[in-house]
């Protein structure tokens, strides 16, 4: 986290309706313009995301919580080769990696497009996560929402949560 | 005209490439490409030669990109070679106290080449 957070807190933010029509839009462009591919939003057929891969990164400050990016591992694989190359995306690293960084930007363009949000909230590194035998525990009450994009027949999830 | 010189220093390989190649597709005629993943790597990679340009994330591990541009000015052979952040920092603070630090700019992610091309050439004259 940035150490610029310490000097104030700054009041908490309440997640709005809206938001999720913004991270659905943050989220298509992230892909558009880091990975080169138009992602379809399509309807969501059950609340909890699926997939054996994830990425999160946390947010703090006027928003505390975190996105997510979960897919399974193929459509991982497929994101990350448009994102470098076949070769290099043979590496579960790498994949890790480029799903890692497509979540921070997703956040971060959420995030930029939300005014009470952009100069007041930071995000932390990555983390990757394999597998999907787990269930997410915010530790203290918390709401959020769902996204879900189609890419290549794979669902790739965006969630927000956050703590309220 | 003579090839540019470019360090990389990012934590993520993948943005490492990514940011290789929008280099690339902005028309930069690319010399040698150096990556480093965190300021500590990056300022050691600085100290082996003249670089016409360095791009740097703010947000890594060991030492983030606007500590390593800070020592950046100790560095005898970095001396004068802009430096680009590339960042998804939406805040302001973060990105004036980058530029306060000695960065000539700032990219922010997501970005398309010609984002990357219209911050890059402003720096780095009539090589695009």
């Amino acid at each position: 986290m940035s150490p610029s957070l310490s000097h104030a807190a700054p009041a908490q933010v309440r997640p709005e309706p809206v938001w999720k029509t913004i991270l659905e839009s943050a989220a298509v462009e992230v892909f558009e313009m880091m990975a080169g591919v138009r992602l379809d939003p399509i309807q969501i057929t059950t609340e909890e995301p699926q997939g054996d891969r994830t990425a999160m990164v946390g947010m703090a400050g006027a928003l505390c919580g975190m996105t997510s990016v979960r897919c399974n591992a193929e459509t991982a694989r497929k994101l990350a080769t448009l994102m470098v190359d076949a070769e290099a995306a043979k590496n579960p690293a790498t994949v890790g990696d480029a799903l890692g960084e497509l979540c921070n930007m997703i956040a971060g363009n959420f995030k930029s497009k939300i005014s009470s949000l952009n100069d007041r909230c930071m995000l932390s590194v990555p983390t990757f996560i394999s597998g999907e035998d787990y269930v997410l525990q915010p530790a203290t009450p918390s709401e959020g929402f769902n996204v879900a994009l189609l890419y290549d027949g794979g669902q790739v999830w965006i969630t927000l949560v956050a703590h309220s | 005209m003579t090839k540019l010189r470019v360090l990389i220093v990012d934590d993520s390989s993948v943005m490492r490439k990514i940011v290789e190649r929008s280099l690339r597709q902005a028309g930069l005629d690319l010399g040698e490409v150096l990556e480093a993943s965190n300021g500590v790597e990056g300022l050691a990679e600085a100290q082996k030669g003249k670089l016409d340009l360095i791009l740097s994330d703010i947000n890594m591990p060991s030492m983030d990109g606007i500590e390593f541009v800070r020592n950046l000015a100790g560095v005898e052979s970095a001396k004068g070679v802009p430096v680009i952040m590339i960042t998804t920092e939406g805040s302001e603070a973060r990105v004036v106290e980058a530029l306060t630090a000695g960065a000539k700019g700032y990219i922010r992610k997501p970005f398309t080449p010609e984002q990357v091309k219209e911050r890059v050439s402003v720096l780095v004259g009539g090589n695009s």
